[in-house]
Parts: C-alpha cells; sequence; structure tokens
C-alpha cells in the first residue's frame, strides 16, 4: 500500500496507566476512504487508542500522526484546523448539558465564524433529519433524552462540518436493532455521498460485518490481526475464534455466506 | 478519472458560458464541500444570488466532484430556497436537494410574555415558598430517620458520620485557625488604641472576651464552613443526580436521607460547635498577643480577669449557635444539592445559591440568637 495513503499512522504505542499496561507495540495505518473497525473484549482498550489518536491522551510511547502531522509541536491554527476535519461520537455522547440540541449541532458550526445564523439553521435541521429526530425535540436539553436519542443527535454533532475523519465509539451500543440498522444504513447513506474515513470501536457483529473494510483486533495488549473481515477471521486466535465463531457470531455471519464458508 | 487526493481539493468555480442558441448556462465545477469553499463563502453565496435572479439560466451541477450538506445549502439559499427551473445534477446529489425539499420546518422559538415582570416576581415568590416546603419536608424526614434509628441502633451509619466528621471538622481547623488569629489580632490593635486614649486599657479583656466568644468567633466558623463544607456537600450531591448514583442507592434500597443526609447534618452538628469553640480561643490567642505588645498586658493577667469579666453562659451561648449553624449549613447544603438537575449549568448554580443561602441563614440565626438571648450573659 502506498505509504502517503495513510490518513492515520500509529507507530510503536504503548500505553500504561501505572503499572497496567494496556497495549503493547501497536502499529496501524488508516487509509483514506475506509472503514475501519477495532474489535476486543471490554478493558482491552479500544476507547484508550482512539483517545490517543485524537490527541486527547499521550501515548506513554510511540509516535501518532493524524493527516500525515505529529499531534504535538504545532500551531494553534494547525491544531483548529485539524480538529474541524474530525468529528467524534463519544461512548456515551458527550452532549454540552447546558445547551439545547439545536445549540450543541450548531456550536461547531458557530465556532466556524463563517456561516450566518438563516445557513446554520437550515443545516441543522437538515442534520436532524439525517439521524431521524422531530424538529419537536430541537428545544429540548440533553437530560430530557433517552439514551439511543442522545447517540444520535451525538452523531450529528459530530457530522456538523461533514469530517473527513470520522471517529465513531460504540456507536450502536444502547440502540435498538432497528435503530442500529437505521444507523447502519445512513453511514452506507452518507460514505456514498461523501469519502470519509471511518474510525469505528464496536462490539456489536452485525454493524462491524456491514460496514467495515477493514477489522484490526485487540487482544493480550497488542493488535492481533489486521485485514479484511475474511483474513481476519481465518487468523489463529483464541479472542477471535470466540468472537465471530462463537454461537452468536456464527449466526450473524450466516447472512453473509462467502464470510462463513471461509471459516469452514 | 481524475486521482481522489487531487479531485477533494480542487475549489468551487461557476462559470457562465451560452450556448448555441443563446441559451445561459451557469457550470458549477470542483468541490462542493465547507472545507473547499472555507472562507469564500460569502463571496460565493453572493455570487450565486445574482446568477439566480435570472429565472431562465441553466444549472448544470453535473461537474461537480464533491458535495456535502454546507455546499447543497449554500446552492439552496442561493437559489432562494427552492431548485432552479432548469437543474442538471447527478443522480448521487439530487438526494441533497430532495432533503432540502423535504426539510421540516425548525420549531418557532418561543415567544417573550409581556407581563414577564410580573410572571418572573410571581415564579420568584413561588420558588420561595417551593423551596421552604422541601426544606421543612428533609428536616421532617431526618426526625423520622432519627426515630427509626433509635427502634435500630446497629443501623445508625457511623461510617459516614465519622468521615464527615472528619472532612468538616478535622479539615477545617487549618484556615479556621489562621482566620481566627488575624481576626483576633485586628480587633485588638484596633481597640487597644482606642482604648488608650482613655486611659482604659485593661477593658481590652471584656471586650476581645464578649465579641469573641459571644458573636465573632461562632459567625466566623460558620461562615468558613459554610464556604468550604456547604459547597462540597452540594455539589457532591449535584454529581451524584448527574451520574445518577443517587438513583442506583434508590432503587437499591437505601434512602438519601438516611446514608446521605443525616450522617452530614449530624457530622456538622457535632464539628460545628468544637469548630467554634477552636475558632475563638485561636481568636482570642491573637488579640491577647496583640494586648501584650501594645499594653503591655500580660499574658496571665489577661486570662486571670477572663471569667471575672465574661460569664460562663456567653460560652454556651456561642456553642449553642455553633450547633444550630452547623445542622442548618448541612440541611440547606444538602437541599440545593438534591435540587439540582442532571446538567452541568444546574450544578454551577445549586452550589452558588447553596452557600449563599447558608451564609444568609447563619446570620439571621445569630440575629435571632441576638434578640432571644439578650438578657443572658451581659451585664
Ligand atoms: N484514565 C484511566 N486510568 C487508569 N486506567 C484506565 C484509564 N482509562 C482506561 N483505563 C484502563 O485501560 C483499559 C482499557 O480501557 P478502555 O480503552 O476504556 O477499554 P474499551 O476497549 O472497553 O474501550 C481498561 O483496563 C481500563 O481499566
Ligand atoms: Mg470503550
Amino acid at each position: 500500500m502506498p505509504r502517503d495513503n495513510c490518513i492515520i499512522e500509529v507507530e510503536g504505542l504503548y500505553t500504561r496507566f501505572g503499572n497496567h499496561v494496556v497495549h503493547e507495540n501497536i502499529g496501524l495505518c488508516v487509509q483514506r476512504g475506509e472503514v475501519l473497525t477495532l474489535v476486543g473484549g471490554s478493558g482491552s482498550g479500544k476507547t484508550a487508542l482512539m483517545r490517543q489518536i485524537l490527541g486527547l491522551d499521550t501515548p506513554a510511547e510511540g509516535t501518532v500522526r493524524v493527516f500525515g502531522e505529529p499531534l504535538r509541536n504545532q500551531n494553534r491554527q494547525q491544531i483548529q484546523n485539524m480538529r474541524n476535519r474530525c468529528g467524534v461520537l463519544f461512548q456515551k455522547g458527550a452532549l454540552f448539558s447546558a445547551l439545547s440540541v439545536y445549540d450543541n449541532i450548531a456550536l461547531p458550526m458557530r465556532e466556524l465564524r463563517m456561516l450566518d445564523e438563516d445557513m446554520i439553521r437550515d443545516l441543522v435541521m437538515l442534520k436532524l433529519e439525517m439521524v431521524e429526530i422531530a424538529p419537536a425535540h430541537a428545544n429540548k436539553m440533553p437530560a430530557e433524552l433517552s439514551g439511543g436519542m442522545i447517540k444520535r443527535i451525538a452523531l450529528a454533532r459530530a457530522m456538523a462540518l461533514d469530517p473527513e475523519l470520522l471517529f465513531l465509539d460504540e456507536p450502536t451500543a444502547g440502540l435498538d436493532p432497528e435503530l442500529s440498522d437505521g444507523f447502519v444504513r445512513l453511514i452506507k447513506t452518507m460514505k456514498s455521498e461523501l469519502t470519509f474515513t471511518i474510525v469505528m470501536a464496536t462490539h456489536d457483529l452485525d454493524t462491524l460485518v456491514a460496514l467495515s473494510d477493514r477489522v484490526a483486533v485487540l487482544a493480550d495488549k497488542r493488535l492481533v490481526a489486521l485485514g479484511t473481515l475474511r483474513e481476519v477471521i481465518n487468523t489463529n486466535h483464541a479472542f477471535i475464534s470466540n468472537f465471530f465463531c462463537g454461537v452468536r457470531g456464527r449466526k450473524t455471519l450466516r447472512s453473509n455466506n462467502s464470510i462463513l464458508n471461509s471459516i469452514l | 478519472m481524475m486521482p481522489e487526493n487531487q479531485g477533494s481539493s480542487s475549489p468551487l468555480v461557476l462559470r457562465r458560458v451560452t450556448g448555441a442558441k443563446g441559451i445561459s448556462c451557469v457550470v458549477v465545477e470542483g468541490n462542493c464541500t465547507l472545507a473547499v469553499i472555507g472562507e469564500r463563502i460569502q463571496q460565493i453565496a453572493a455570487e450565486l444570488s445574482q446568477l439566480a435572479s435570472e429565472p431562465e439560466l441553466r444549472w448544470d451541477l453535473t461537474q461537480v466532484a464533491h458535495m456535502d450538506d454546507a455546499g447543497a445549502v449554500l446552492l439552496w439559499r442561493g437559489w432562494g430556497g427552492h431548485q432552479p427551473r432548469y437543474l442538471f445534477v447527478k443522480p448521487e446529489h439530487q438526494r441533497f436537494f430532495e432533503r432540502l425539499e423535504e426539510m421540516p420546518a425548525p420549531p418557532p422559538p418561543v415567544m417573550r410574555n409581556r407581563l414577564w415582570p410580573i410572571t418572573v416576581l410571581g415564579k420568584a415568590v413561588f420558588l420561595l415558598w417551593a423551596h421552604l416546603v422541601s426544606l421543612v419536608i428533609l428536616a421532617g424526614q431526618l426526625v423520622l430517620e432519627i426515630k427509626y434509628l433509635a427502634g435500630r441502633p446497629s443501623r445508625i451509619p457511623w461510617r459516614e458520620i465519622s468521615a464527615n466528621l472528619y472532612r468538616t471538622g478535622a479539615q477545617a481547623l487549618g484556615i479556621t485557625a489562621l482566620v481566627g488569629f488575624l481576626i483576633g489580632v485586628v480587633l485588638s490593635y484596633l481597640s487597644s488604641r482606642q482604648l488608650q486614649i482613655f486611659g482604659a486599657d485593661i477593658f481590652i479583656v471584656n471586650i476581645l472576651g464578649l465579641s469573641v466568644i459571644r458573636e465573632i468567633g461562632p459567625v466566623l466558623a460558620a461562615i468558613l464552613v459554610a464556604g468550604r463544607s456547604g459547597s462540597s456537600m452540594t455539589a457532591q450531591l449535584g454529581v451524584m443526580r448527574v451520574t445518577e448514583e443517587l438513583d442506583a442507592l434508590t432503587v437499591m434500597g437505601i434512602p438519601h436521607s438516611l446514608r446521605l443526609i443525616l450522617p452530614k447534618v449530624i457530622a456538622l452538628g457535632l464539628a460545628m460547635p468544637l469548630v467554634v469553640l477552636w475558632t475563638s480561643a485561636v481568636a482570642l490567642i491573637g488579640g491577647m498577643v496583640v494586648a501584650e505588645i501594645q499594653l503591655g498586658l500580660g499574658h496571665k493577667f489577661f486570662l486571670s480577669r477572663l471569667p471575672d469579666v465574661v460569664a460562663v453562659s456567653n460560652l454556651w451561648l456561642g456553642l449553642g449557635k455553633g450547633i444550630a449553624c452547623g445542622m442548618a449549613i448541612a440541611l440547606i447544603s444538602c437541599h440545593f444539592g438534591l435540587r439540582i438537575k442532571s446538567n452541568t449549568e444546574s450544578l454551577g448554580a445549586g452550589t452558588t445559591n447553596s452557600v449563599v443561602t447558608s451564609i444568609t441563614v447563619v446570620i439571621i440565626i445569630d440575629a435571632i440568637f441576638a434578640v432571644v438571648f439578650a438578657d443572658v450573659g451581659l451585664r
């Protein structure tokens, strides 16, 4: 693969919390335009890795490059530009509790200081429609919303500036199957309209199978497999065989026969 | 097809061409995305609305490489909120305009009533009433809890009480000592200068003894504790509300009033008189030091004269104020803590209100004591 096609490069990354080692020597390259899914057991460090890629935490060792630039040693303007090109959906939504739904989505647009209020209003209503939230909810506060609505509004906020790079941390956790199918459809539609790159952490096999171009498996503190779903499934590792070939895994994969055949 | 990298950064261009039969057409080329348009947004908007004033113009969007919502909205607004009569667009971009056409109207903003001064005042009165009622209910609940505990002493939350005693009492000793000492020094210095004028140096003992033990010690300690422990109690309960910990306790069958509030009220009721005693003592020491330096009044003399001029009932009065203020502060802080809603704004406002109310109530309690016990301990 051509090196310059990497939108995110992670090299030799170590994460430690005190004595607790979470990652050992992780190397990863996310290519432009792909959907890369991070899977791993609960507590395997998916969120921790994503936070380091985003520059929210600093790795104990190793480097992270996003859009080809290291995260540190950049001036304010460069960092701001990079942030405007990324959208993040946090695991718990992280909506600003003091702002209404409307203002939460409008905030990143207002911070750009280029769009006028009329245009922002149209864009916010578009984003709300995109995530299937009725306009009647626009003036509600986050505390008045259900968990699934918070997720969808947080996604609308992450998409506010139509980012090139989207981070989704457990996007379908806490959504009912209907909504989570809707979510998958939504991401697929957006992918067909825009070229953007998605890094997603998920437990949900349906979402994983439907969306991922490549899958990265975190287990035993390392990246034990990285490749297309078929390549990953054929990797010999206890976690992978449990996760994909357990009862639930087979049921999900049955809908995707070609992959199932490749395991058998 | 162009390589992807180059394709996603070519700028947006509006080009007007006139066809063979004199039909004008606007060709839109490049990328119609927010990242590419960037600072040129006003200029492009102006260009668009100028072009859109000719209804017969044809619009050719088939040369647009990428489009996003912001780009689509920009075009849409330029056209005046509807599609132009003649529009040619790639099928994958057609969807943006279909979505815009179906876009629901935003909900109307909430109108402000012209009677708002009256409604605001009325709401404030009702709010005050609601506060009073729920404070009384909370106090009543605590009384019921005490009655319940009297029957089952094994259920008394000793650990919580002792933790609160340590946090509100022991950890407050440093700051109360510092402030008490400084106030004692200042008070003694100012009074001794005045007394020297009349040659009434010896009355420094009366002035310091009475004012510190009866008034300044208790009020100072109560205000410091209200700011220090009151705010932390409110914030603790507030964060527990935000993180749904309060609800988790409820579903486990652990009542808040028993495990969270009662220990705080009891602990502060116990700790406050001790903190008052400590603050008064340190303030007197500060005064004594200055009296010795300024007036040459030895500390042995000061201490031997103190019990003669200040009746011991003043000390009981000070400690009584301590108990009352301590329990009131804890009760008010918990009351505001429980009222916090699960958002950060409310957390900040609740903490402020709690501290302001506690300090006000401390002063009010002091005034009530002054009136009720006007004849006690004064000669
Ligand atoms: N701030 C922190 N301090 C200490 N340990 C942490 C911290 N954040 C995460 N961890 C630990 O790192 C590991 C990975 O956590 P996380 O990335 O949240 O897992 P997940 O894969 O479920 O998202 C866990 O064992 C967790 O205990
Ligand atoms: Mg996680």
